[in-house]
């Protein structure tokens, strides 16, 4: 099947959906979620199933769709990573309705009691097909409208609740900061334009390349970009909106910014800071602009979320010194290897990140599906809700401790390889010592706090008047084992993600 | 079809998980460390110690993980990791048999049993790893469960604060060991793999040698990470409060067996492969250990609670093995493993019986446990008895075997009337540490079970579940002390033949 299909299967699933909402009579709106969950898990089994076109030439299509043999595999990759974040972030849509229901549905002005709950299943799936194009996006206009349709979808998706003060806020605040992070981006891209005379990425690198490029007004262009892709990705400085959006936002869509918006960011990243890397003259000054964006994002992540007592904004501080640390491995010049072989795929930025987001969606997404099930029964995040969290139910105890575990960076979990193959390609590639140092105090700090949820959870005595047990529902629980089996097995055979890239 | 020593590692957390699924958690953990410990004295009973050069490593076995670079879950022995394994089987088995019954621990009694399990399994990985990735992995299995356990069934007001300080601590220790073994496995050759043995072999090839500046900042930084987790003066604030508010089996398990983890890889690693390193630091270290010995003995003697004094002496006596390390040589590395071996053992032994007195009296404090228990007690001072001998170095335990071959191996470079060296006068003042240990013990042993009796509480003396894991540890402290041979030929061709040469 040609790979785009996949893309036309997401849309096609998205606007069924929508109809079914309109003209099918449901008793119980989550049916559509799991129609949903069944197409997109067809669509990640056809990832390994895709056909690539013979030849490029010819269809202007190409020139819109990367299909080089060389980043084939990370775009199916970075395709699945969105397809299973959307699995996941359905599952834990459905469980988490109670408290959606709340603040949308308004059953005594004679709504629907479910009223609102298919479009916050549908929307996810449209973000899902702009994520999916942008991994395989190779032009300056498909990055932009494929960006922009993710971001558009979360807009909404932030501000869902409507009836909820803190949902609102999170989405002026995302919305007001995103418009102006997108002017940067639509200001950065013309300037590229500009100076490049194409829109097409490979053109852009071959161009950048020349001696006769002006080196000013591609930094320009560059400082342009990464503003508005810093505040995409939440690197430092461009990091004030996380907290706040991810703490109003409903925690399922917390969960969809913190790994899919964040895989989309690096993505671009990856994509346009390769046609800097591409020239002598640039790169060593690309290179130090991401050297101070990482050590910036990696001290303000992990020491702001020391004091947090917030679970979801802990959660919040926590993707930001992640972001931290997949800025080092981009900070890390790619080693040439001189013989024009390929470097082993550890031996590259897009080969780490890779990995690390892939073992950065296990955890996360894990922490999230607790979290949604704890805040079924309580009003809020705070971490005092988790005290107790072991006596009450073990079992959700247990994933939270794994994946925080794995957040940390416990060897034998899938975190742990993670920032292992940072560490690695950084002091490989002799990444100022400055930049080791603060990923040591970052991981160090990460010690910290994400025990401060273990010891929460299992040395202290539940609250009074919350202490019952937590109902789970089948297929979150289903998927909490799936995730929890998966975080130990890459932390033990980090092939089960490196093999996928190939 | 698992080699024995997966076997071996995989066990224990197979127990850990039986036990989460609802297996009876005493019953499941003291039949795994049975099997262990059985396992453990076959794999030490079809080890050849008659090889002469060849294969370092012994029973190995290897998956690929990774191709590039080569990562795999390997297993293997030489003499000292064997002498570690057996050491870990030993005091798993204590550790688990001397835990309360199910019935007396507050809270969740599976946890209590799996944690003891992964701290276990963590060991053993550990010491039998034969990739420097699992090595460093291994070890830090046990980091959460100790958390978990000082934090939820710890003694005392601040057993809270101490978790989070030796979590915090070790933490950060390890980071700078993992940084420390990047920046070597970086440097060595083509930085392609992560065998130990072929590091080495490479680390003393003349042609892929690490130059003398890089070795010189890399060991600096696994000196500070492995000595944070042996608690190397001045790095070792945490240990003491954590061994003391540590429910006993945990004090056991990381007192006795974790802590050589450090040392372990200080011998394994360290040396082997920055010997200009480790000759660069030398002077560095032989202050650092006189600072355990001396100053933390003194500090020992100090100490107005049993189990604190039990930690710091614990604490005190990684100065010596510390010395063994440092003399190098046959005699000196022999008598650093045999001590580990021997302290292992021995400071194992007098947690259970602290943890055994504290039962029975409250509290630990040598003003609130009064004096003449051994009247009302007198199986357990005994015991306990044995037990402070065996720490001092008295003939006849295994300890004493080990301390004279490291002061020995610290003369033994000497030449006739040339100077005493700076190492030579660090072991002359590592002698008085002997008599600061004797102090200490003997004050401790007579206020607590001799002198008139003042308490008025009968308790019982000790139950076949308190005596099992104390006979089982001493037994092997005296067949290791009166017939040292026994562990000793293992290392001989271990020392003979690569991995410790150049240490």
């Amino acid at each position: 099947m040609p790979v785009y299909y996949l893309e036309i299967i997401v849309v096609v699933l998205g606007l069924v959906m929508l109809m079914a909402d309109a003209f099918v009579k449901l008793e119980d709106k989550r049916n559509i979620a799991w129609f949903a969950v069944l197409v997109l898990s067809v669509v990640f089994l056809l990832l390994f199933k895709v056909s690539w076109p013979e030849s490029t030439e010819g269809s202007p299509f190409w020139k819109f769709y990367d299909a080089e043999k060389g980043s084939r595999g990370f775009s199916l990759f970075f395709k699945g990573i969105a397809v299973l974040t959307t699995i996941i972030v359905l599952i834990m849509a459905a469980e988490f309705r109670g408290v959606l229901l709340k603040y949308t549905a308004k059953p005594e002005d004679g709504a629907h009691p479910q009223s609102g709950l298919s479009e916050f299943f549908t929307l996810p799936v449209f973000a899902c097909a702009g994520l999916m194009w942008m991994a395989s996006a190779n032009n300056l206009a498909s990055i932009f409208v494929s960006l922009e349709a993710v971001t558009i979808t979360f807009y909404i998706l932030v501000a869902y609740m409507r009836r909820n003060v803190g949902s609102l806020e999170a989405g002026v605040k995302y919305l007001i900061l995103g418009a102006l992070s997108t002017g940067f981006l639509v200001y950065g891209f013309t300037w590229l334009f500009g100076v490049t005379g194409t829109m097409d990425l490979a053109g852009i690198k071959e161009q950048l390349a020349l001696d006769s490029v002006n080196v000013t007004a591609a930094l320009f262009a560059f400082a342009l970009i990464i503003v508005a892709l810093g505040f995409k990705v939440g690197a430092a400085p461009f990091q004030n909106w996380i907290p706040d959006v991810y703490q109003g936002a409903p925690t399922p869509i917390t969960a969809f910014l913190s790994v899919a918006s964040k895989a989309a960011g690096f993505i671009v990243l990856l994509r346009i800071s390769g046609c800097f890397f591409g020239s002598g003259d640039l790169s060593e000054k690309v290179g130090a602009v991401f050297v101070v964006l990482a050590i910036l994002t990696l001290l303000f992540g992990n020491l702001a979320a020391l004091p947090q007592t917030n679970f979801k904004r802990l959660l919040a501080y926590s993707s930001i010194a992640h972001a931290g640390f997949l800025l080092m491995a981009l900070a890390s010049p790619i080693t040439l290897v001189a013989d024009g072989k390929e470097p082993p795929l550890l031996d590259t930025s897009i080969g780490v990140i890779a990995f690390y987001l892939g073992a950065y969606l296990l955890m996360t997404l894990l922490a999230f599906l607790v979290m949604t099930a704890v805040r079924n029964q309580q009003e809020d995040d705070s971490l005092e809700g988790y005290a107790g969290l072991a006596k009450r139910s073990p079992f959700l105890a247990f994933s939270l401790l794994v994946s925080m575990a794995s957040l940390a960076g416990v060897p034998l979990t899938a975190g742990f390889f993670g920032k292992f193959f940072v560490f690695k390609l950084a002091i490989q590639n002799g990444a100022c010592g400055w930049l080791i140092a603060a990923g040591v105090i970052g991981a160090a700090a990460g010690f910290y706090y994400y025990f401060k949820v273990i010891a929460s959870m299992f040395w202290n005595a539940p609250a009074e008047g919350n202490d019952g047990p937590i109902p789970v529902s089948m297929p979150a629980k289903v998927v909490m084992v799936l995730l929890i089996i998966a975080i130990f097995a890459v932390g033990i055979v980090p092939n089960l993600i490196l093999g996928l890239i190939k | 079809m698992p080699s024995s020593l997966e076997i071996l590692v995989f066990l224990p957390i197979l127990a850990a998980l039986a036990i989460g699924f609802g297996a009876p958690a005493r019953f499941t953990a003291i039949g795994a460390a049975i099997i262990n410990l059985g396992i453990g004295l076959v794999a030490a009973k079809s080890y050849n110690v008659n090889i002469e050069g060849g294969a370092v490593f012994q029973l190995e076995s290897s998956r690929v993980l990774l191709e590039s670079p080569k990562l795999a879950l390997a297993f293997g022995v030489d003499g000292m990791s064997l002498i570690l394994m057996l050491l870990t089987v030993i005091v798993t088995l204590a550790a688990v048999w001397a835990s309360p019954a199910e019935s007396k621990i507050k809270g969740s009694p599976k946890l209590y049993y799996i944690s003891s399990l992964l701290i276990a399994a963590g060991a053993l990985g550990a010491f039998l790893s034969t990739d420097l990735f699992f090595l460093y992995a291994f070890h830090e299995l046990a980091l959460i469960p100790t958390f978990l356990m000082i934090g939820m069934y710890g003694h005392g007001k601040n057993r809270k604060r101490t978790a989070w300080t030796i979590t915090i601590y070790l933490g950060v220790g390890s980071l700078i060991l993992l940084a420390g073994l990047i920046a070597l496995f970086v440097n060595i050759g083509q930085n392609d793999t992560f065998s130990i043995a072929e590091m080495i072999v490479r680390a003393q090839d003349s042609e892929t040698m690490i130059p003398e500046a890089t070795q010189s900042w890399i060991y600096l930084l696994l000196l500070v990470g492995f000595g944070v987790l042996v608690s190397l003066f001045p790095f070792h604030s945490w240990a003491p409060d954590a061994y003391a508010d540590a429910p006993t089996p945990i004090s056991m398990l990381h007192a006795g067996v974790l802590k050589k983890f450090g040392l372990y890889g200080l011998i394994r690693i360290a040396g082997p492969m920055l010997p200009a390193g480790a000759e660069k630091w030398m002077n560095l270290v032989l202050v650092l250990l006189l600072g355990n010995i001396i100053i933390l003995g003194l500090v020992t003697i100090a100490q107005k609670r049993l189990d604190r004094m039990i930690g710091m002496s614990s604490v005190m006596h990684m100065g010596y093995v510390f010395l063994g390390v440092v003399a190098g040589g046959t005699i000196g590395i022999s008598g650093a493993v045999l001590l580990m071996f021997a302290h292992g053992v021995s400071i194992a032994l007098l947690f259970a019986l602290a943890g055994s007195l504290r039962e029975r009296f409250g509290s630990l404090e040598f003003d609130k446990l009064g004096g003449g228990l051994g009247k009302l007690v007198p199986k357990l001072g005994l015991l306990f008895g044995f037990a402070a001998f065996a720490s001092i170095g008295l003939p006849g335990f295994a300890n004493f075997a080990a301390e004279v071959m490291i002061f020995f191996g610290a003369f033994q470079p000497m030449e006739a009337n040339a100077p005493l060296s700076f190492l030579q006068w660090a072991a002359i003042i590592s002698l008085w540490g002997v008599v600061i240990s004797a102090v200490y013990m003997l004050r401790a042993f007579r206020k607590i079970f001799k002198g008139p009796l003042t308490t008025t509480e009968t308790p019982k003396d000790m139950s076949w579940n308190e005596r099992v894991p104390a006979l089982l540890l001493i037994v092997s402290l005296m067949l290791v002390g009166f017939y040292p041979e026994i562990l000793l030929k293992y290392l001989r061709p271990a020392l003979e033949s690569l991995t410790l040469i150049g240490s």
